[in-house]
């Protein structure tokens, strides 16, 4: 059969010598490939005794932010649960009461705020659509556990630590120090 | 697991190699019918990792549907969100930024480089070399490095967004693709002197697993599986899409149609895959990274298709749009599910033993047959 183009390259399709067929020439210079990366520099991480950091747009577990004087910011609009394509986000809308000015943000809160993450496709649409920058991906990954219903995250473990009364916690959540 | 079904007094008896199978990189049911060790019909039984995600497409909104298909072909997943970014934006008709288009090539060949990657060294241990699995992911774990500092993620990349690149590119990404890109070449070198030039492992390829001119275009094949047939089929030569008609690079073609053919291809393409980047990575021009779209997309009323290259042949996107905000049908063409059909004439009249080298240069992906 005729070639369709004439760019083809021929390969060397000779039949083998007899050095070539008793292998021991290949094997050692397969060899000689191999243990020559003996002096290499080795590229293996012992994970988890060490760890690659990550760059700051690794899309990994969420967390739910708050503003300066530790108020939470999310308004349970809904944006985000829209965005998802997964649907991972379920909420539900509560009413700020007089005196709970200290506690959220703006008029109205998320009373219920969980996510799903293992229906989540970590794709970070959910903080792209947020207008109140209150949920963002965070650089952690790796959750194990051993039951389903721990992989849905309620608002205990999604809330960053609040800046004024743990000022550390929410530091080292935030990867500040 | 390799399981007999049924045998006759004449020798002839079929197996099942699979679902779970260590050689067939995924869960790919293949019923084997036998002749002593002579393989006269292969039939692939598909569905094992069906999730109906064109069913589940219909349902999501332009914005979010390129995220799903990152889970078809996921060593090429950055490609596959290309190709549906492409074609929302045909839809739309939104210029794409250069920075973007150049951004979103560059990606593409990164992503191509580590799929090849990741089949060299599955494909060697196939055959029984176990070093090269190690020495590929070595280099692929450097691309997902790259891919993880400007996307934030190393497999699923999800950066497309309809009308160029969801943020802007990594401040030390030009510098550090250029450090991969000059290492590189010495590693496609050792490679070729590991493996290519190997008698042992020319002895199990050349001559295996033919698959001819016509049936290759027959059967539908594409990618490197097809231009080892001499089909000439490089959707990126052929359909230029964003910045491929401006870059200088070689449609790598063979003729011979047997896995070292394909073998020999997909090598080769590495090498071509470096010169795009060389060419591209200096030149990313300034500017938006994103054109403006609005906030909820909607396509007129009408069909949309586009095809890319990936890394396993041509995929395509059509989709069929109501004028909403979601597609009324969308179906990908993806590039195994044809390559695969054309398993049984390749097998077929060899033995089982060759089998394995033969399903190795197909570069099987099952989710992206079964998607
Ligand atoms: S990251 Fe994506 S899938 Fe996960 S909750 Fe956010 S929008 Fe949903
Ligand atoms: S996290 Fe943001 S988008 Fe989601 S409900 Fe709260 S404010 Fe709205």
């Amino acid at each position: 059969m005729q070639a369709l183009t004439n760019r083809a390259q021929a390969v060397n399709r000779a039949p083998m010598t007899f050095w070539e067929r008793i292998y021991l020439v290949n094997i050692f210079k397969g060899m000689l490939i191999t243990f020559s990366h003996i002096f290499k520099k080795k590229p293996t991480i012992q994970y988890p005794e060490q760890k690659r950091p990550f760059s700051p747009v690794f899309r990994g577990l969420h967390v739910l932010n708050r503003d300066e004087q530790g108020r939470e910011r999310c308004t349970a609009c809904g944006l985000c649960a829209v965005a998802c394509p997964a649907e991972a986000i379920t909420m539900e809308a509560a009413e700020r009461l007089p005196g709970e000015e200290n506690l959220y943000r703006e008029e109205k809160y998320a009373a219920r705020y969980e996510i799903n993450m293992l229906r989540c496709i970590f794709c970070g649409l959910c903080e792209e659509a947020c207008p109140k920058d209150a949920i963002y991906l965070s650089e952690t990954f790796a959750p194990a556990n051993f039951n389903r219903s721990t992989f849905i995250y309620s608002k205990k473990d999604l809330l960053i630590p609040n800046p004024v009364t743990e000022p550390e916690a929410y530091a080292k959540a935030k990867g500040l120090n | 697991m390799h399981q007999v079904l049924s045998s006759t007094p004449e020798g002839i008896f079929t197996i099942n190699v699979g679902p779970q199978h260590p050689a067939t990189h995924g869960v790919l049911h293949l019923v084997i019918t036998l002749n002593g060790e002579t393989i006269l019909k292969i039939e692939p039984h598909l569905g094992y990792i069906h999730r109906s995600i064109e069913k589940m497409c219909e349902s999501l909104t332009y914005r979010q549907f390129i995220y799903v298909t990152s889970r078809m072909d996921y060593l090429s997943a950055h490609i596959n969100n290309h190709a549906c970014a492409l074609c929302v934006e045909k839809g739309l008709q939104v210029e794409v930024p250069m920075r973007a288009q150049y951004i979103r090539v560059i990606m593409d060949e990164l992503t191509r480089l580590a799929s090849h990657e990741l089949w060299w060294g599955a494909m060697a241990m196939d055959v029984g070399a176990f070093t090269p699995f190690f020495y590929a992911f070595r280099e692929r774990e450097t691309i997902n490095e790259i891919m993880e500092e400007t996307c934030g993620a190393r497999l699923t990349m999800n950066y497309m967004v309809p009308g160029g690149v969801m943020a802007d590119i990594h401040p030390q990404f030009q510098q550090k693709v250029k450090q991969f890109i000059a290492g590189y070449k010495n590693k496609i070198a050792e490679y070729n002197e590991l493996v290519t030039g190997n008698v042992i492992f020319q002895n199990r390829m050349k001559g295996v697993g033919y698959l001819s001119t016509e049936d290759a275009i027959s059967y539908g094949c594409s990618g490197p599986v097809a231009r080892a047939s001499g089909v000439a089929c490089d959707v990126r030569k052929r359909y230029p899409y964003d910045v491929y008609a401006q870059v200088q690079f070689d449609e790598i073609i063979e003729t011979t149609g047997d896995s070292f053919a394909r073998y020999l291809v997909r090598i080769r393409e590495m090498e071509q895959s470096v010169r795009i980047i060389e060419q591209l990575i200096d030149n990313i021009p300034e500017g938006d990274y994103q054109a403006k779209t609005k906030a909820v997309l909607k396509l007129p009323k009408g069909e949309f298709y586009q095809r890319v290259e990936t890394a396993r042949g041509e995929l395509g996107v059509y989709i069929v749009s109501e004028g909403g905000t979601t597609p009324y049908r969308i179906k990908f063409r993806s590039p195994g599910f044809s390559n695969l059909s054309a398993l049984n004439e390749m097998a077929k009249g060899g033995k089982i033993g060759d089998l394995v080298a033969t399903m190795g240069t197909l570069d099987l992906v099952i989710p992206d047959i079964d998607r």
